[in-house]
C-alpha cells in the first residue's frame, strides 16, 4: 500500500534542506507518495516530515538527508520509533497549546491542492458571503472585532465600511504582503502554506466594498511566495473563484501579484500605494485616507495578509465565533513569531492575553545559546526592547500601548546576555537612516543626528530628538524609531556608559 | 555592449500594465543583471515619463543595481533577529573569507557581498543567501563550505 509522507515546502524548511530530504525519501525503494505540504510553523523542528499512519500523522524532525537511512531502518513509514520521532503531529505540545484559526490549514494541506482546501472548509466563507449583502458582510466583520494585523491595529470593519460608502467607478483591494519587520514571517507562512485562504479573504473584501480588482504587494525577499501565489491564482481562475462571474454570482474579481524592491518603508500603506503605481515609495500625507483616495486615486482597502486571511473563518463561522477569543478590545487570535536567540522558534497563533513570559519560556523554552535572556524586542524594528522583569506583560494591544510598547505584527526577537543595548539603540537610528523615504525632516535628518548623538554620548539631547521625531514625523518610520531607542536607554542605562 | 533592442523588447511587455515601472525594472534586471544606463532613455520613452523620474525610482529601491554584480552574489541579513544570533561577527568573518567589504563587489568581479534586511527566516538565524539559495543557521565554518558549493 502506498504510504503518504509529508515534507514541507516553505522557505524555512527548504533553508534547512527539505528539498533534498524530499528527494531522498522519494528515492527509497518503497511505495511512497511524497506530498509537499506547507509548514505547521514549528520552525525549530524543520524540516519536520510526517508519515500518514492509521493513528494519524506521525512527525519526525528535524530531519536531514543523513537521517533518512536510519529512519528507514527504524521503519518510519509505519510510524516506527526513532530518536527524531515527535509522536503524532497534533499531540506536539507546541502545536496543541495554540489556538489555530487563521492558520488552521497551514501544514495540514498541500497548499496548491484546491481539493484539499475545499475538504478543509475552504471557500465556505466566500459561499456564505455571496448570499449576503455588502452591509451584512461588513457588519459581521465589525462584530468579529478584527483589527488590522499589520501593526496599526485599525478596526477592519470600519475601514471596509469607509470604502464601501465611497462613490467611485473603480475600487481596489490591496494586500500588504511587504512583511519587512525583522522577527516576522507569519505572512510568509500563510502565503506559502495556505494561499487560497488569502485569495478567499480578498475576494470577500472585494464583494463587501464593491471592488473588482486586487493587488498583492509582495516583498522581493519572498521568492517562493511569488511562485505559490501565482500558481494558486491560476488554479483559482481555472475553478472560477477568480475572474468574471465568480461561481455564477454575477460578481467579478481579478487578482495580481506585484513585487516590491527591497524598501522597508513600502510596508507603510501610502508608500506601498506609490510603489504599486510604479513610483518612489514616498509616504503620502493623510488625509485624504487611502479609503477615499487610494491606489490610482481610487477608494482602496489596504489590509495586511493576516487580516485578509482571517476573513474566511469569520465569514464561515460568524463574527461572534471569532470575537469569543481574546481579551478586552483585542479580539480573536494573533500570530506571534518567536525568533532570534530562542530555543524553540516558530509560529504561535494564540488568542490575545497570554503573557510575554509564557510565550518566551513555555513556547520558546528560553534562549538558543542557553544563556540568560537579556531583552526581547516585540513588534519589529520600531518596537520596544523589553527586559525580563516585565515578562508578566499581557500580549494584547492595550497592555502594550500602556507600557509604551507595540505588538506590531507579532514578531518577538530574543536576545541573550551578550547583547549590547547601546549597539541595538544605535542600529534603530541607523536602520531609519537607510530606510527613511526622505519626505519629512524629523525622520530623514533626525535619524542621522540620533545615531551621531549615541556615538557622542549626548543622551539628554538624544531624548529631546526622540520626542521631536515622535511628535512630528509623517509616518511610523520616523515616529516610532524612538521607541526601541528610548526603551533600551531606560532599561539598560549601564550599557550606555563607556 | 548593452543590447538596447533586447531592452525595448522587455520594456514593451510592461508599458501597458498600470504602474508597471517596478515590474519593468525587475524584468530589465533579470535580463542584464542590473539596470544599465543605456536602457533609461527607452524606459522613459516607453512609460512616457522623464529620465529623471526613471532615475528617481531606480535609485530609491535597494534592489535595483546600476552596475554589474559579482559572478557570485552573497547576501547576508543584518537585521535584529540575525544580530541576536551573531550576524555582526559572522559578517566580519564573511568579509575576510571573501576578501570584500559588505555592500561592495570584489575588484576582480568574482563576488558581491550585499546587505539584506530580513529574509523572513528569523527562527533559524543567522541567514545567508548564496546565488539565490537561502541557508539558515550559518556559522563562519559552514559558510566556507557553502560558498565553495560543498554541502555544509
Amino acid at each position: 500500500m502506498t504510504v503518504t509522507v509529508y515534507v514541507p515546502r516553505d522557505t524555512a524548511s527548504i533553508s534547512m534542506g527539505a528539498d533534498d530530504v524530499a528527494k531522498a525519501i522519494s528515492d527509497l525503494p518503497e511505495d511512497i507518495k511524497v506530498v509537499r505540504n506547507g509548514t505547521w510553523g514549528m520552525t525549530y523542528l524543520e524540516p519536520l516530515i510526517e508519515v500518514q499512519t492509521d493513528k494519524g500523522r506521525v512527525a519526525y524532525g528535524p530531519v536531514t538527508v543523513q537521517d533518512i537511512e536510519s529512519l528507514h531502518q527504524a521503519d518510519f513509514l509505519k510510524g516506527g520509533r526513532h530518536v527524531l520521532c515527535q509522536g503524532l503531529t497534533q499531540e506536539i505540545e507546541y502545536l496543541k497549546n495554540q489556538e489555530r484559526l487563521t492558520f488552521e490549514r497551514c501544514g495540514l494541506i498541500d497548499p496548491l491542492s484546491i481539493d484539499d482546501y475545499l475538504e478543509n472548509d475552504g471557500f465556505l466563507g466566500l459561499k456564505r458571503a455571496l448570499k449576503l449583502s455588502e452591509k451584512e458582510i461588513i457588519d459581521d466583520v465589525m462584530t468579529s472585532g478584527l483589527r488590522g494585523r499589520g501593526g496599526a491595529a485599525f478596526p477592519t470593519g470600519i475601514k471596509w465600511n469607509t470604502v464601501y460608502e465611497a462613490q467611485s467607478d473603480q475600487k481596489y483591494i490591496c494586500c500588504n504582503a511587504d512583511e519587512g519587520d525583522s522577527g516576522t514571517f507569519s505572512d510568509r507562512i500563510l502565503m506559502e502554506s495556505d494561499p487560497f485562504c488569502l485569495i478567499e479573504g480578498m475576494i470577500i473584501a472585494g464583494l463587501a466594498v464593491g471592488a473588482t480588482k486586487g493587488y498583492i504587494y509582495l516583498r522581493s525577499e519572498y521568492p517562493l511566495c511569488k511562485v505559490v501565489l501565482n500558481d494558486a491564482i491560476k488554479i483559482a481562475e481555472e475553478h472560477n473563484y477568480l475572474g468574471f462571474d465568480i461561481l455564477g454570482s454575477g460578481s467579478d474579481f481579478f487578482l495580481e501579484v506585484r513585487i516590491g524592491a527591497g524598501s522597508y518603508v513600502c510596508g507603510e500603506e501610502t508608500a506601498m500605494l506609490e510603489s504599486l503605481e510604479g513610483k518612489r515609495g514616498m509616504v503620502r500625507a493623510k488625509p485624504p485616507l487611502p479609503a477615499h483616495v487610494g491606489l490610482f486615486g481610487k477608494p482602496t482597502v489596504i489590509n495586511n495578509v493576516l487580516t485578509l486571511a482571517s476573513i474566511p473563518i469569520i465569514m464561515s463561522k460568524g463574527g461572534d465565533y471569532y470575537k469569543d477569543f481574546g481579551i478586552g478590545r483585542s479580539r480573536g487570535t494573533i500570530a506571534f513569531q518567536l525568533t532570534g536567540n530562542v530555543k524553540c522558534g516558530g509560529l504561535v497563533e494564540k488568542a490575545f492575553g497570554i503573557t510575554l513570559g509564557e510565550m518566551i519560556n513555555e513556547f520558546g523554552q528560553g534562549t538558543y545559546s542557553g544563556k540568560n535572556v537579556k531583552a526581547v524586542q516585540v513588534g519589529g524594528p520600531l518596537g520596544a526592547y523589553i527586559p525580563p522583569q516585565e515578562f508578566d506583560l499581557s500580549l494584547d494591544y492595550e497592555a502594550f500601548s500602556e507600557a509604551e510598547a507595540v505588538l506590531g505584527h507579532g514578531g518577538i526577537v530574543v536576545f541573550d546576555e551578550t547583547a549590547d543595548m547601546k549597539e541595538q539603540a544605535k542600529f534603530a537610528f541607523d536602520f531609519c537612516v537607510i530606510e527613511s523615504c526622505g519626505k519629512c525632516t524629523p525622520c530623514r535628518i533626525g535619524s542621522t543626528r540620533g545615531s551621531e548623538l549615541i556615538d557622542k554620548g549626548n543622551f539628554e539631547l538624544m531624548r529631546e530628538l526622540c520626542d521631536l521625531m515622535d511628535s512630528s514625523s509623517l509616518c511610523a518610520m520616523g515616529g516610532m524609531t524612538p521607541i526601541p531607542v528610548k526603551s533600551a536607554l531606560k532599561h539598560w542605562e549601564n550599557d550606555f556608559k563607556d | 555592449m548593452i543590447n538596447t533592442n533586447k531592452a525595448v523588447e522587455v520594456i514593451n511587455q510592461y508599458i501597458d500594465i498600470p504602474g508597471g515601472l517596478l515590474e519593468c525594472l525587475h524584468g530589465i534586471q533579470s535580463v542584464f543583471g542590473f539596470v544599465p544606463k543605456e536602457t533609461i532613455d527607452d524606459i522613459a520613452d516607453g512609460f512616457n515619463i522623464s529620465r529623471a523620474e526613471v532615475h528617481g525610482v531606480i535609485s530609491y529601491y535597494h534592489d535595483f543595481k546600476t552596475s554589474p554584480r559579482g559572478k557570485k552574489v552573497v547576501r547576508i541579513c543584518q537585521a535584529e533577529a540575525c544580530q541576536s544570533m551573531g550576524s555582526r561577527d559572522l559578517t566580519r568573518r564573511v568579509e575576510e573569507i571573501l576578501g570584500v567589504k559588505i555592500d561592495e563587489t570584489r575588484i576582480d568581479g568574482a563576488v558581491s557581498l550585499e546587505t539584506v534586511y530580513c529574509f523572513g527566516n528569523c527562527a533559524l538565524s543567522p541567514n545567508v543567501e548564496i546565488d539565490g539559495k537561502l541557508h539558515a543557521r550559518v556559522t563562519s565554518d559552514n559558510f566556507e563550505k557553502l560558498v565553495k558549493g560543498e554541502e555544509a
